[in-house]
């Protein structure tokens, strides 16, 4: 299928969003295409967050327009957005887990709430779920007080993945997990997204997922997308912020592993 | 693109092949599930089953483990199976799928109604021992760390114990006088009411002035604070516990009872006192304005009549009560803030428990010093 045909799976045009007198989002146009993943990163309090909240209707937007596939996207309690909830998937940074719910529950919640299933497939589904993303069927019945960072997250996604959401919105998905789990979570993303035919959205930090996983990345700097594409075009552009980014020191120190 | 899923079953002798179409996805998957139940006695018959997935049309994870699940069943009944017609982009999922669900779960132990229910009492009992353990430890705590202060005195966090009594003192004030107000008049309307049948309606300004004074004035504040300030202090200390601030606390060298539950009781001992006199006042004002207007009594008259039926030993009998009520609601709400779990839910239930306890033992208290009140002749 030509490029052009292709529909976006989320298509975001002249999008601002602010806080009081403090714009955070300013006229932000964004295409993400079906099955790919896209790397959003940025400044610490830049509003990357700010972005993928918008665009899944947590935080109310001043103008503009945001189309899921080809859905327009009101405000969380709007009907519109409901329907569309169903085809994506959110992992919050800090898990977002039910508290009083165990890891099973956890999972099963989409499930039990949007679709009409025997409890025992139910429950091979959450099992399935968890597997795939790396967890023993014995960290079912565990509540998440109970679990590390890592499995959190990896619970998250299970959760996330529950429905086999068309969309999966993915909030600094390896912060804080030892290099090896980080790995582990990427090459997982990766898996699922060619297994599943994901569209993902990540708002990262880790230069190796996005010269690993990404299929795109996006920068966002003074509330703009100032450069977008596979990795090797972002190395290479000029944006002041964009240089400081890729080439500071720290992404030195990956040099000469990454070539 | 997305089609009602169907499962075509043909048998030919040993041999049943299935053909699965259209869409085995999530959103379809009570129909799925009814087709898989439904394919699954023929595959018991057959002796060699051919599943061709040429025909699928969309594929998710419910679909391919109800798939999986169907391969499963006819393997373990010893059959022999053939996977054809693999899409490309669905092999990956299909592999994936495969490899899950493999450990069978263990059965949940069955259990014996009558010791699950004996085992509830017995742990309920501990758990009040726990409790009284736990009212203890923190009143000791509270007393080292009071004794500490003695000996270094500026150790005490004054700007904090300040903030405290703004919170539970100062912004306690406009609902305690609105209370306490109506509970004077309340209780004003009734005594005339009543009392008018034979004559004793003076007498209504004794009932109030010493049923306010020694009883429901301090009984009524305390109860509203720890309502109030009980309940927040739980649910404070109940979330720093959660987001492990108290951890972050101890391991900066920091005793969490100096400087977070220290400044709480004893912001909670002094305010207590004021409220409950600002309450008292609040009341006999209520009563006075319900003698003027209902009963029929000049203010003057009123005043007079209070000032023959109360003494200074009523207004001592309640007000010494405060700061033990104040101490009691500040340490069960404490000790409960402290026992929170990780969950939401546990955050919940211990701010239930501590406003229930402290009104309980605020209620018990008061029975006591009723008793002792009443043994030494005040």
């Amino acid at each position: 299928m030509p490029q052009a045909e292709q529909p976006a799976a989320i298509r975001v045009r002249d999008l601002v969003v602010g806080f009081g007198r403090q714009v955070v989002i300013d006229h932000l146009s964004l295409d993400v295409r079906k099955g790919e993943i896209l790397g959003l990163v940025g400044a610490s309090g830049g509003g990357k967050s700010v972005l993928m909240r918008t665009i899944i209707g947590l935080i109310p937007r001043r103008s503009g327009t945001i189309e899921v596939l080809g859905r327009p996207v009101g405000g969380v309690r709007d009907r519109r957005t409901q329907n569309i909830a169903g085809q994506w998937g959110i992992l919050f940074q800090q898990g977002a887990l039910f508290s009083s719910l165990t890891v099973r529950q956890n999972v099963q919640f989409p499930l039990r709430e949007n679709l009409v299933l025997s409890e025992e497939l139910m429950d091979e589904i959450a099992i399935a779920k968890l597997e795939m993303v790396g967890l023993a069927p014995g960290d079912a019945d565990k509540f998440p007080s109970e679990l590390s960072g890592g499995m959190i997250k990896r619970v998250a996604l299970a959760r996330a993945l529950a429905l086999d959401p068309q969309i999966v919105f993915l909030d600094e998905p390896t912060s804080g997990l030892d290099p090896i789990a980080a790995g582990d979570f990427d090459a997982l993303i990766a898996t699922l997204q060619k297994t599943l035919g994901l569209t993902v959205f990540m708002v990262t930090h880790d230069l190796a997922s996005l010269n690993t996983v990404c299929d795109r990345v996006a920068a966002l700097a003074d509330g703009k997308i100032v450069a977008i594409g596979p990795m090797r075009e972002l190395l290479q552009s000029e944006h002041p912020w964009v240089r400081a980014y890729f080439h500071g020191k720290r992404s030195q120190m990956l040099q000469p592993q990454a070539s | 693109m997305a089609s009602e899923p169907l499962l075509t079953a043909t048998s030919a002798g040993e041999l049943l092949e299935l053909r699965p179409r259209g869409s085995w996805t999530a959103s379809r998957v009570t129909t799925l599930e009814s087709l898989a139940a439904a394919a699954a006695p023929a595959i018991d018959r057959a002796n060699t089953v051919k599943l061709d997935l040429a025909d699928l049309g969309e594929l998710d994870t419910v679909g391919a483990w109800l798939l999986e699940k169907l391969f499963r069943r006819a393997v373990s009944a010893g059959h022999r199976v053939d996977v054809t017609g693999v899409a490309a982009n669905y092999a990956g999922l299909i592999e994936e799928v495969r490899q899950v669900n493999r450990q069978s779960r263990p059965p949940p132990a069955a259990q014996n109604p009558v010791v699950v229910r004996l085992g509830e009492i017995g742990r309920s009992a501990s758990g009040a021992t726990e409790d009284v353990a736990a009212f203890l430890q923190m009143l000791g705590s509270l007393f080292v760390a009071m004794l500490g202060v003695l000996r270094r005195p500026r150790s005490l966090r004054i700007t904090s114990a300040v903030y405290q009594l703004y919170r539970v003192g100062w912004q306690a004030i406009p609902i305690i006088v609105l209370i306490m107000f109506l509970i004077g008049a309340i209780i004003a309307q009734q005594g005339f009411f009543h009392f008018r049948r034979f004559g004793a309606e003076s007498y209504t300004v004794d009932m109030v002035g010493i049923l306010v004074l020694r009883e429901l004035g301090v009984l009524i504040v305390a109860i509203m604070v720890a309502g109030r300030s009980g309940s927040a202090y739980t649910a404070e200390l109940g979330s720093m516990k959660m987001r492990e601030e108290i951890d972050a606390l101890s391991t900066m060298g920091l005793d969490p009872i100096e400087v977070l539950i220290l400044p709480r009781v004893v912001a909670l001992i002094c305010a207590l006192p004021i409220l409950t006199f600002i309450g008292v006042m609040a009341a006999l004002y209520g009563g006075g304005l319900v003698a003027q207007f209902y009963g029929g009594m000049s203010p003057a008259i009123y005043i007079a009549r209070l000032h023959d039926a109360i003494s200074v030993a009523h207004f001592e009998v309640g007000i010494i009560k405060a700061p033990f009520m104040a101490l009691v609601i500040g340490i069960v709400a404490c000790s409960e803030g402290l026992r929170v779990k990780g969950s939401a839910e546990s955050l919940g239930r211990q701010t239930t428990t501590s406003v229930v306890k402290s009104i309980f033992l605020v209620i018990v208290l008061d029975g006591l010093f009723a008793v002792f009140f009443a043994s030494i002749g005040m």
